[in-house]
């Protein structure tokens, strides 16, 4: 095999993130995509040219929208000759598909690459029941006038009733949130530690604002200049008024402040070998060094929905000869704060590293003040395949800014998975 | 949930109309409540030759407070009106001497107050040191079961069969037995064998011991904590983060501490174990109470749904009680207790997993009892039949009724009926008692 190469994380740009049904509420997918790609463009200098591949996805993807990315490079600043293809792994969507193009430049099969993501959760695919779905297949069938009739006599006033993309699991018929909820009960996560994590997160934000650190992460769209979620002026106090939202009773403990709102937004991230930025006067920010994705059983009960990132990272840290310690930043994606949290106390408990990851001890305490520095998805909002990009060009930046280091990345996904990577960089 | 039927027979017109039709006369059972006495009534005790078992029934008797009497044949007076008959038969050495039941019995049993007790205490069938006392001693059994199915008015019968050297082992059951504790325990068997005496007060049996009991949340596990609680012990709750809700309702009134967790779980035994050391420096009492149902006739059971009940009823207490043995979270003198069923005894239709699961608990019984008494550790199981929780409240109406009736009682059990059950087990002076698995039932027609 031959030997491969360095994935340098060059670049990356995003939209603000805006909540559902506010200011995105009328742009779709490809919109927003098309918008997160020009500015990466736009900023990078790569107008009209070709490059490797560009990929990305959407969670929430009309059945239209088959060929979403390539429709996207065709109507971007990208030369019209850059191939595209789209991919779909829930909340990791956008994580993967940095893997999948960091993959590529390492084996030398391009040279530089796009991955990206875009989820809204206004401009919802909204598609007909499978009723009224079998209906018009069959009046498309049908032969005749009088076959056509036949059929639709048929319809029922309940057909018109669509079917919306719910945010649940298929195979549980619970929400996220509710399999979340359940996992901070199993773990003992407070309500007080919620709220002070997400309290964290968005102070971590405003600051990355303030001190323009997401100047050259982000592109206003639709006259939105920051995060729509983000409240700088949020206390602790605000917080702990809020109603749990999630479970119910006097053991319910997630709101929707430690709970990410739904989103509509668009990220993008730039990567390549070292040689190709250099002939294209860009420096690399970070490096791609290490992924992993697992997967739990959680449908019977056993584990927790969100808990595959603590199973992947584990794996990874061997592969890379790492403790969990040897990092300067974790970016641990916030879905829920309880999330968060029930991870980091899994790393730290014995029996879970024994029993569940079969580790002779457990991987340990982190940093607290190393964990989502500028802020992650309880502030920022979650456009679900977005999430990735987000994260990958604010860690690659933040280790270039830091002279060097090594930062750990962590997303949980729908369907009980995780996507999780190393980025190291380029000194120190 | 209420027995509309049992309550309509009280009233004026259904008395009249019950008489008159022959129909079902369920007797309200009574319940041990705060103040309860062992046994409120007059006892009459009678014997095959003098015995040191006989001799440990008049101890406890007189340590009970009851006022009794010993007849060799029973006392036909309509004045007297017996609470129990209790019948000391170890006596017995070859099958001539069971005529000693007709001639106790036939006398006096018609007088049984409402919810009587009979209590016919044998002597160990296979410890007997000839064939002829071993066939007589079996012969108890007979007996005893058909007495069930004879006695009115809320009344059980029930045979406890004593080893030769364990007559000082015979109280905690006496009582239990004796006392409205064993309200819906009736036609059972079971075995006393020897084990070191233990003083502790009968007000308070597990004062000081520390209890685990899964599915606490609610129906019979929640009556479990609440009466192993209300016997001195500090209970643990463990249940599935779906039910917190209502875990922390019985746990915080009983003060006992709460563990979230599938019992499934792969590392739900480490946990367990880890919660109780840290949080109470180990175990005395497991009550292996979670279980499912998923009920599909085999032809059409798959194997997530065969495997998701034996997973929760089997497999769980299996490897549960493994570690809390094998890592010493248990303490010695400890006590084991699964949850069987009668389905698990008679089998049941729809219920291939469920009875499977159910009657490995049993085996789990046995294939322990033997081999953890080097440590003082029991095992014991309780067979519920039809109890009256929101699990039996949305069987379908005519199966529920005829649940209900099938048995002598005539009437479903209530949570406390295995809760009672349980805390008889987990009673440090049972010492003598492992391997057993007793029904729950009301003397149930399935399975018996």
């Amino acid at each position: 095999m031959t030997e491969t190469r360095k994935v340098a994380v060059v670049a990356g740009n995003r939209i603000p993130f805006a909540r559902q049904d506010k200011t995105y509420r009328h742009a779709s997918n490809s919109d927003m995509l098309t918008a997160a790609l020009n500015g990466l463009v736009d900023r990078t200098g790569l107008g009209g040219q070709e490059l490797g591949e560009v990929v990305a996805g959407a969670v929430l993807k009309h059945a239209r929208d088959w060929n979403m990315v390539r429709e996207v490079v065709l109507g971007s600043k990208l030369a019209p000759t850059t191939p595209a293809y789209d991919i779909q792994q829930a909340c990791g969507t956008g994580l993967e598909a940095a893997i999948l193009v960091g993959n590529k430049i390492a084996l030398g099969q391009i040279e530089a690459g796009i991955a990206g993501g875009v989820d809204t959760a206004s401009d919802a695919p909204i598609a007909v029941n499978d009723e009224l779905r079998n209906i018009l297949l069959d009046l498309n069938r049908a032969k005749s006038v009088q076959q056509r009739l036949q059929v639709l006599t048929r319809l029922r006033p309940r057909d018109v009733v669509p079917e919306i993309p719910r945010n649940a699991e298929p195979r549980t018929r619970k929400s996220m949130g509710e399999h979340a909820a359940l996992t901070a009960l199993e773990w003992g996560i407070t309500r007080e530690a919620q709220d002070e994590l997400a309290y964290r997160s968005h102070m971590n934000l405003a600051a990355a604002y303030d001190r323009g650190f997401q100047q050259d992460l982000i592109t206003p769209y639709l006259g939105l200049e920051k995060d729509q979620n983000l409240r700088p002026d949020t206390t602790i106090e605000k917080l702990a008024k809020l109603k749990p939202v999630f479970g119910k009773g006097e053991t319910a403990t997630m709101t929707a402040g430690n709970s990410t709102p739904l989103t509509d937004g668009a990220s993008t991230v730039l990567l390549s070998t070292d040689e190709w930025a250099a002939e294209h006067g860009l420096k690399p920010l970070a490096y791609l060094t290490h992924s992993q994705t697992a997967a739990v059983d959680y449908v019977k009960g056993a584990e927790g929905l969100l808990m595959a990132p603590a199973y992947a990272v584990p794996r990874m840290l061997a592969r890379a000869g790492l403790t969990l310690q040897d990092f300067d930043y974790y970016e641990i994606h916030e879905a829920f704060a309880s999330q968060v949290l029930a991870t980091l106390k899994a790393w730290e408990d014995p029996i879970f590293c024994k029993e569940r990851l079969g580790l002779d001890a457990p991987l340990g305490e982190i940093d607290r003040d190393k964990l989502n520095v500028n802020g992650s998805s309880l502030a920022a909002g979650h456009p679900f395949a977005a999430t990735g990009g987000r994260i990958v060009a604010g860690l690659a930046k933040q280790l270039h800014e830091n002279g060097g280091g090594r930062g750990l990345i962590s997303i949980c996904a729908a369907g009980g998975q995780g996507v999780v990577a190393i980025l190291e960089g380029s000194t120190k | 949930m209420t027995d509309r039927y049992q309550t309509f027979t009280r009233t004026p017109l259904g008395r009249t109309l019950v008489k008159n039709l022959g129909l079902p006369d369920p007797t309200p059972l009574q319940r041990w409540t705060e103040g309860s006495r062992v046994i409120d009534g007059q006892v009459v005790f009678g014997a095959i030759g003098e015995t040191e078992a006989g001799k440990a029934i008049q101890a406890l008797l007189r340590d009970v407070g009851a006022s009794f009497s010993t007849a060799a044949e029973g006392v036909a007076s309509s004045e007297l009106r017996p609470k129990a008959l209790v019948f000391d038969a170890t006596g017995a050495t070859s099958t001539a001497d069971l005529t000693s039941l007709q001639r106790f019995f036939s006398p006096v049993i018609r007088q049984l107050g409402t919810a009587g007790r009979v209590i016919v205490v044998g002597r160990t069938p296979e410890l007997s040191p000839s064939p002829e006392q071993h066939i007589a001693q079996r012969a108890l059994e007979g007996f005893t079961r058909s007495l069930g199915k004879e006695v009115k008015r809320g009344a059980t019968v029930n045979l406890v069969y004593v080893a030769p050297d364990a007559h000082d082992q015979l109280d905690s059951t006496l009582r239990f037995f004796l006392s409205p504790k064993s309200a819906y325990v009736d036609g059972q068997v079971v075995r006393v064998g020897a084990g070191p005496v233990v003083g502790n007060d009968p007000a308070a049996p597990l004062a000081g011991k520390v209890a685990v009991v899964t599915g606490a949340a609610r129906g019979i596990g929640a009556a479990i904590a609440q009466t192993l609680a209300r016997d001195g012990a500090t209970v643990m709750g463990v249940d599935v983060p779906q039910n917190a809700n209502d875990l922390r309702k019985v746990m915080s009134a009983i003060g006992g501490s709460e563990l979230l967790l599938d019992v499934t779980a792969i590392d739900a035994p480490q946990r367990i174990a880890a919660h109780a050391e840290e949080h109470h420096g180990g175990l005395d009492v497991v009550v292996h109470n979670a279980g499912i149902t998923r009920d599909k006739r085999l032809a059409n059971m798959r194997t997530d749904t065969w495997d998701a009940v034996l997973d929760v009823n089997l497999r769980a207490p299996e490897r549960i009680t493994t570690h809390l043995l094998e890592s010493g979270a248990l303490h010695d003198g400890g006590s084991v207790i699964g949850v069987a069923s009668i389905a698990g005894i008679a089998g049941n239709n729809g219920q291939t997993n469920y009875a499977t699961s159910k009657a490995g608990v049993i085996g789990l019984v046995q294939a322990l009892a033997p081999r953890i008494t080097d440590r003082q550790i029991r095992i014991n199981a309780v067979a519920p039949g039809f109890i009256e929780t929101e699990m039996t409240a949305r069987v379908p109406f005519a199966i529920r009724e005829v649940g209900r009736r099938v048995n002598s009682l005539q009437q479903g059990g209530q949570p406390v009926d295995v809760a009672e059950t349980i805390a008889w087990f987990a009673d440090p002076a049972s010492a003598g008692i492992t391997g057993n698995v007793v029904r729950v039932c009301g003397q149930s027609m399935l399975g018996a």
